[in-house]
């Protein structure tokens, strides 16, 4: 009786311990090595931490300046703090690294006549599959108030509809 | 008729972009420097000839055409893509500028040492300043300055000599007046 509760009692203090030490393990490594970014108001802090969810990391082309542990998306962080306690507009920010990095580096594309295929590309694309679910429903419905028809495409012959009537009074 | 044929025309389209998708490289990304003035700077040399010429002044340049080159002794592509900037400096007589990306001072010169010095001039970007305002996000880059100075053409990634031969000399030959 002893020695069980002993044992549950270790493993619940096994699980704790696994528990800690995946909790501590989960942290983001980004907020781990960075040092702290320290701002003069919280509303600068929130400009930044929402620019830098804004452009992509060149280095690592999946990631967003916040996310990323590139030195480029470092200088970058750094880049964007100097001008945010500056007070520099967002879009004073923006050209600044889209002369510097393209198009590429914003994640929401600018509304342009090189994005225009981007930007209306799936809705044509919406509107192109409705069209075919549209005429082919009405294809459809006309379809089914149409006489049977036989493989050639010509009305059930007599012979035939007697011969089906035969087999299903078989049953 | 049209119409029992508009699934394989969709097909063909959307396929045929997909197919054009395979053979580009997503890590190459077009600059938006491209004929647009190259960024003024004015930075430490790594080496220095005289003391008088402590700094480079990218206006200096004006008036003729010149590569600047962004390398670190810390990249190993760099080592890859060396020869084919002896070669250059050999075989034409435009100027080579290095642009040492965030490096140590002490590292690039006993990297220069080691794998030898084509270039004119070699820019120290020990903060990766200059770097940045060129959109540098990979090294090596190599970029063609005209004369007025203008970007005229990047390439992004190690030159080896089919890239240099097909790409990089004649981008360079278009533009340099032939030495009289």
């Amino acid at each position: 009786m002893n020695s069980a509760w002993r044992r549950i009692g270790h493993g619940l203090s096994v699980a704790l311990l696994t528990l800690a030490l995946f909790a501590g393990g989960a942290l983001p490594p980004a907020t781990a090595a960075e040092p702290v970014v320290s701002f003069e108001t919280d509303a600068q802090r929130e400009r930044y931490d929402r620019l830098l969810t804004e452009y992509r990391c060149l280095k690592c082309q999946n990631q967003d300046l916040a996310g990323s542990n590139a030195a480029l998306a470092g200088d970058l962080r750094r880049e964007i703090r100097s001008r945010v306690i500056e007070g520099a507009d967002d879009a004073t920010i923006d050209s600044y690294l889209v002369a510097r990095y393209g198009d590429f580096v914003r994640y929401r594309p600018r509304f342009s006549g090189v994005t225009l295929v981007l930007w209306i590309g799936p809705f044509v694309l919406l509107a192109i599959g409705l069209g075919v679910g549209w005429v082919m429903a009405r294809r459809g419905q006309r379809g089914a108030g149409d006489p049977i028809v036989s493989d050639e495409g010509e009305p059930a012959s007599g012979a035939a509809m007697d011969e089906a009537r035969r087999l299903l009074d078989q049953r | 008729m049209i119409a029992r044929f508009l699934p394989l025309v969709v097909v063909l389209v959307i396929g045929g972009f997909l197919y054009a998708g395979l053979s580009r490289d997503p890590s190459i990304i077009p600059s938006p420097l491209i004929d647009k003035s190259a960024p003024v700077f004015s930075a430490n040399r790594l080496v220095e000839p005289d003391a008088a010429l402590a700094t480079f002044d990218s206006q200096g340049m004006l008036g003729s055409v010149w590569l600047l080159n962004v390398w670190a002794s810390w990249c190993g592509p760099c080592i890859a893509e060396h020869p084919q900037l002896i070669a250059f400096a050999a075989e034409r007589d435009v100027p080579l500028v290095g642009l040492n990306y965030k490096d140590d001072p002490a590292d690039a010169r006993a990297w220069l040492a080691r794998y030898g010095d084509p270039f004119d001039a070699i820019v120290s970007d020990v903060g990766g300043e200059v770097g940045l305002d060129f959109g540098v996000y990979g090294v090596p880059e190599t970029f063609v300055i005209d004369a007025e100075g203008r970007v005229r053409y990047k390439h992004v990634g190690p030159l080896d000599r089919q890239a240099l031969d097909e790409l990089l000399l004649p981008a360079v030959d278009a533009l340099a007046v032939p030495a009289s």
